[in-house]
């Protein structure tokens, strides 16, 4: 292991931090309607993977890159919607245990309509496919794609950020992620609040679709369903309840993801998933609270 | 009176699996495999209820328990002969012995309940979404050793060329017997213990019940279980590591959801029914004639009936079809 750690070369590193960029990006997306509705959203992947869908009939039509990109956006956005009105809202009461395990019956029937629609064998989304060429950079070879990842998920954070800070409806929105039940005494509408953060967690779905299927452009069922996993493992590990540690967990994960897809000897490679997943682990049983909260959370959350 | 009443709560899951084994002895054999099949998927589930239901703690890790279990009866009953055709990397040990039935199964309920100990120990002490993570990432963990060490199974290929041995008698006796060991722990101090942390972890802890220890007693006992179905699987059908993985982790749980996660007669009803409708699906899914007219639905729809199925009894009705109430005959006005 040691000696693998040290063949990390800069092509390695730069595509990790591009793996971890886009995990950000779904942390936030998961993270920001936990914040509200205290509900992890196991489907959050099957939206990626309907935006990933939407890009690959895009492309199968020659439509331009644009349209493309605003099919993804379009499909998204309503499948989110949806998501909140038809599940999340008739849910808004119950446990968190009993909406974890709604939302994987909800991941599951939309991941078995895209089988039943569109086939096991899947669609190739290739319209933005340029952007996978490298560039070099000082005799370096760097993928496009990494570098877009990494300039449009800080794009995005600091646009959230702005948006959490200097709006209204930010401030509701963390006012209603502190604590729910006062902020609408306080005259936040709940429905606007959950309106917006559903909202703004489907556009990051697309904008996360697009970069993925850059990096992988075959589009099947389950597209995006192992990184929603290990996402959420990642978004655990940092902390749930705010939104900068939750984003971490993400980024971490997925930079420490892509440096060990890099840097195991094949041999080891297969055994990747175990790595990560016994140290998603190890540092929960550490810090079962969060990697990057301080003090102590409420005991019991679900 | 009272103990006539604890019996009921026994007998009425008991008689739903006695009478679902005799109506497969009724029909056709090549229809017989759907029978066997659910009551073994049957066995899975009470597996999680001992667990899941007792304790309220989510578990996406049981069917990594399954999969062991399903390795090691597997792997020690495929004859010596045939061993290196289909897994030539085979351990020395395990390539030079062959047990029987019994006790392959045996070894299986044991393996599952050694490996929910050692994985129980350290997560046990988690609680909430961390534990559904940690639990997710035993079953990547498990699948993942599976599919890629072939010293202990077929890895990527099938497991074939197992002695077929799990007719409808054995998976219904296994089910029976996975009732009665959920049933004599949900009614021993332990599992009492167990649901009094379910429902006020503070309180329980109050009175002096270490939630730890409860939790990793009713995960060690649901493990055995979990090992005992899979090594049930595996003389049933030909597995792979990926029909030991997400799908059967979400059938199983939507199963119990259905039926009422916090009651054994819930878990046993929503195992049956829900796979009497997916039996019946995949059926269709070939063609099958009903009175009037030909249902021929194209692959896949069983999943997504399935999981509408389970969104919408969360929506309407999240206790479950059973409400999460053990089974009682109708009381007669006196």
């Amino acid at each position: 292991m040691t000696l693998a750690v040290l063949n990390i070369d800069w092509q390695t590193l730069a595509d990790a931090l591009a793996l971890g960029a886009i995990y950000a990006l779904m942390a936030v997306g998961i993270g920001l309607v936990f914040g509200v509705l205290r509900l992890v959203n196991f489907a959050y992947g099957q939206l990626v993977m309907a935006g990933a869908y939407a890009l690959a009939f895009a492309s199968q039509w020659n439509w331009p890159s644009w349209a493309g990109i605003l099919l993804c956006f379009a499909v998204v956005l309503a499948l989110s919607v949806a998501m909140d009105r038809l599940v999340f809202r008739p849910l808004r009461t119950q446990s968190p245990a009993v909406m974890l395990v709604a939302t994987f019956a909800v991941a599951y029937l939309l991941q078995s309509i895209a089988l039943l629609w569109f086939g096991p064998l899947g669609k190739i989304a290739s319209s933005l496919a340029p952007l996978n060429r490298p560039v070099v950079i000082s005799g370096v070879d760097i993928r496009k794609i990494a570098i877009v990842a990494v300039v449009v998920a800080a794009l995005c954070l600091v646009a959230l950020q702005l948006l959490l800070v200097r709006t209204t409806v930010g401030l509701q929105m963390r006012a209603a992620a502190m604590d729910f039940r006062t902020a609408r005494l306080l005259g936040v509408r709940a429905d606007r609040v959950i309106g917006g953060a559903v909202l703004i967690s489907g556009a990051l779905a697309g904008v996360v679709a697009i970069m993925l299927t850059v990096q992988t452009p075959l589009v099947t069922p389950d597209f995006a369903l192992r990184d929603t996993i290990v996402v959420l493992a990642g978004v655990v590990l940092g902390g749930l309840n705010r939104p900068v540690p939750a984003t971490l967990g993400g980024f971490a994960i997925g930079f420490a993801s892509g440096l060990l897809g890099g840097a195991l000897p094949t041999n080891q490679s297969q055994y990747l998933d175990s790595f990560l997943f016994a140290a998603v682990i190890l540092v929960l049983l550490v810090r079962p609270n969060g990697l990057f909260t301080r003090g102590r959370a409420a005991l019991e959350r679900v | 009176m009272r103990r006539v009443a604890n019996l009921t709560q026994l007998a009425g899951p008991s008689v739903l699996i006695v009478v679902a084994a005799l109506l497969g002895t009724l029909v056709s054999t090549s229809s017989r495999g759907y029978f066997v099949n659910s009551l073994v998927e049957v066995t899975i589930v009470v597996a999680l209820y001992v667990f899941i239901g007792n304790s309220g703690v989510l578990s996406f890790g049981h069917i990594s328990f399954v999969a062991l279990g399903a390795w090691t009866a597997g792997v020690l009953s495929v004859p010596v002969g045939e061993k290196p055709a289909i897994m030539p990397n085979l351990a020395h040990f395990l390539r030079d012995t062959t047990i029987g039935n019994i006790p392959s199964l045996a070894l299986a309920a044991v393996a599952g309940g050694v490996l929910a100990l050692v994985v129980g120990l350290p997560l046990m002490r988690l609680s909430g979404l961390a534990a559904g993570i940690a639990t997710f990432g035993v079953l990547e963990i498990g699948h993942n050793v599976l599919r890629y060490y072939e010293k202990i199974g077929p890895g990527l290929n099938t497991f074939s060329s197992v002695p077929e041995t799990t007719g409808l008698f054995q998976a219904a006796i296994g089910a029976l017997i996975a009732i009665g060991v959920a049933f004599a722990y949900q009614r021993s101090r332990f599992g009492r213990m167990l649901r009094a942390t379910r429902e006020d972890p503070s309180a329980a802890s109050a009175v002096g019940i270490s939630v730890y220890r409860q939790r990793l007693g009713a995960f060690v006992v649901s493990g055995v279980l979990a090992g005992l179905a899979g090594g049930l699987y595996v003389h049933l059908l030909p597995l792979n590591t990926e029909a030991l993985y997400l799908d059967l982790t979400f059938l199983t749980l939507a199963m119990l959801v259905v039926g009422g996660a916090s009651s054994l007669w819930g878990a046993v009803v929503g195992a049956l029914a829900v796979s009497a409708l997916d039996s019946f699906l995949a059926q269709a899914e070939n063609g099958v004639r009903l009175p009037g007219f030909t249902l021929d639905l194209p692959g896949g729809t069983r999943l997504v009936v399935v999981g509408a199925l389970m969104a919408l009894v969360l929506i309407l009705r999240p206790s479950g079809l059973t409400g999460g109430r053990e089974f009682s005959l109708p009381r007669r006005r006196a």
